[in-house]
């Protein structure tokens, strides 16, 4: 029975692909698209500059993953707490988070990116690559903290109740019992945070920094060829096709490990 | 030749019709629409290409240009439909929704292999705009003084590799989408400097920086390759030649010449770069 799955899954598979490499070339336009989009000399001639260019996209993001994990941590403990004294706090990371998941990304960038070294600041603290990647960490953690909040209460109160009786204090009880759990249990969610912050670190090209992104559109204009925008494509896919297989088998193990 | 086209050229040649009416046959049937020039421009169309982001009000030089050229072709004022494009636009492979499309676009031989490019219309110098205090600084119309500056640009024009060929700056460039962001930038202090043409230059010099310096031209005819505009047109474009024969003849009788006198600023007191 599997066996025979497979086989017409096979079958079906090579008919979709063959119609696929067969079909579009008869299109009219074929001719120009190739030349536009698929140029292998344009293509030679461009992809190391932009695998060079992409390093920027991967230190930007490198430095942009720790603040945020720590940011959005602060900010989800924020709005769980619990001390009435403390509501101020809570009032905060609840602005927080609508204000910058409701704020498209690439406006947070330009704003921040503009805005802040537009005060006078002197150099090197006006650098884009500075502010870009603040834009980018405030906007992130936003997200992220909320992740790590539906974490945090997906830990059952009985825990909670269970940790206070054992003579735990509440912030111990947060760090030893809730925390360890609620992190774990969120992974696979972050994961897919990571993917989407490799993506977006190339709206950082708006504000100057010439990554992968910017250096394929002077490419582009150069050579009125979009070519080097698939190399960019490609580039990108390398990195986060296998992230997301990475982050699939996350979820498939913890289900595994639920179940 | 098109069975319409054949059919008009036989039709004014039987009817005996004056010189007016044959000027339009090397544009008709070869129009996206019927008797009508359909010229693409930026959005926004900046100053003094375009008066006012109002192409059909024939002022600014790229407006006025680009009526002149569909006079040249036969075509009446209310017979010239305005529409805009992006630059990606204007490269994509596939049919256009314009005829021809002016926004400054430089003749490179690369841009040349995608789409078609009418004869230049305006031959560009390229100025070096900056702040007073980058002046004050001690920058100079030297390439050496220039070498030392925080170099930005709008990346999709020619400036970036210009900027590398004719400076080739210490520091790496930082490159923005249109030039509205590059004087953002160089307010903002990010950027010491950057290259434009010369009417953009003193436009962005006199109105949008308060302090604005242009600290010195490269002349057209003292690059290798000058930056030229010119009409961009899908390639293979059956309008070209008619397009290209409009140009010839407005560069003959001097109106490409009284138009860049009216509306390009004079560009004598920028010192040359040496």
């Amino acid at each position: 029975m599997r066996r025979r799955s497979n086989i017409i899954a096979g079958v079906s598979t090579t008919l979709v692909v063959l119609a696929i490499v067969t079909l579009v070339p008869l299109a009219p336009g074929w001719a120009a698209v190739k030349k536009s989009f698929f140029n292998a000399e344009v293509f030679a001639q461009t992809f190391p500059r932009l695998v060079q260019a992409f390093l920027w996209d991967i230190a930007i993001f490198l430095w942009s993953v720790p603040l945020i994990t720590v940011i959005a941590l602060a900010i989800a403990l924020a709005r769980d707490t619990k001390n009435p004294a403390l509501f101020p706090l809570k009032l905060f990371g609840i602005l927080y988070t609508d204000i910058f998941r409701g704020i498209p990304v690439i406006l947070v960038v330009y704003l921040i990116g503009f805005g802040i070294p537009g005060l006078g600041l002197p150099r090197p603290w006006n650098s884009p690559y500075i502010w870009g990647t603040v834009a980018l960490v405030l906007t992130y953690s936003a997200y992220v903290a909320e992740i790590f909040r539906s974490g945090i209460e997906s830990i059952h109160d009985s825990q909670r109740a269970a940790a206070a009786s054992l003579g735990l204090s509440q912030s111990d009880t947060m760090r030893f019992v809730v925390l360890p759990q609620a992190i774990r249990r969120v992974v696979p969610a972050n994961m897919n945070m990571l993917i989407a912050l490799q993506k977006d670190v190339a709206l950082l090209s708006f504000i100057g920094p010439v990554e992968v992104l910017r250096q394929a559109g002077v490419f582009k204009s150069l050579l009125a060829n979009f070519t080097p925008y698939v190399g960019a494509a490609l580039i990108f896919l390398s990195v986060t096709i296998p992230a997301t297989r990475y982050a699939d088998y996350l979820i498939a193990r913890q289900r595994r490990e639920r179940s | 030749m098109k069975l319409s086209t054949f059919l008009t050229s036989a039709a004014a040649l039987a009817l005996g019709t004056t010189a007016a009416l044959a000027q339009n046959d090397c544009a008709a049937g070869s129009t996206i629409e019927d008797g009508v020039l359909t010229i693409a421009t930026g959005n926004p169309a900046y100053y003094p290409w375009v008066m006012n982001d109002d192409p059909a009000s024939k002022e600014g030089f790229e407006a006025a240009v680009a009526h002149a050229v569909a006079n040249a072709m036969g075509f009446d004022d209310d017979q010239v439909v305005w529409t805009r494009s992006s630059f990606d636009q204007a490269i994509q492979p596939g049919a256009k929704n314009y005829d021809f499309n002016l926004q400054q676009f430089s003749i490179t031989e690369a841009r040349d292999e995608v789409i078609d490019f009418s004869l230049p219309y305006y031959s560009a110098a390229a100025a070096v705009l900056s702040r007073q205090p980058t002046a004050d600084a001690g920058a100079t119309n030297t390439v050496d003084s220039l070498k030392g500056l925080k170099w930005g640009a709008a990346a999709s024009t020619t400036a970036p590799a210009m900027i590398e060929n004719l400076i080739g700056p210490e520091d790496s460039l930082l490159l923005y989408d249109d030039s509205a962001d590059v004087v953002e930038a160089m307010k903002a202090n990010q950027i010491d400097a950057s290259l434009f043409d010369l009417p953009t230059a003193l436009y962005l010099s006199a109105v949008t920086l308060d302090d604005g310096v242009l600290i010195g031209q490269f002349p057209p005819e003292m690059s290798e390759n000058p930056d030229q505009f010119g009409l961009v047109m899908e390639e293979g474009s059956a309008l070209k030649a008619c397009v290209d024969a409009a140009i010839t003849t407005l560069t003959d009788d001097g109106t490409l010449a009284a138009l860049e006198a009216e509306w390009l600023a004079e560009a004598t007191g920028v010192p040359v770069i040496e």
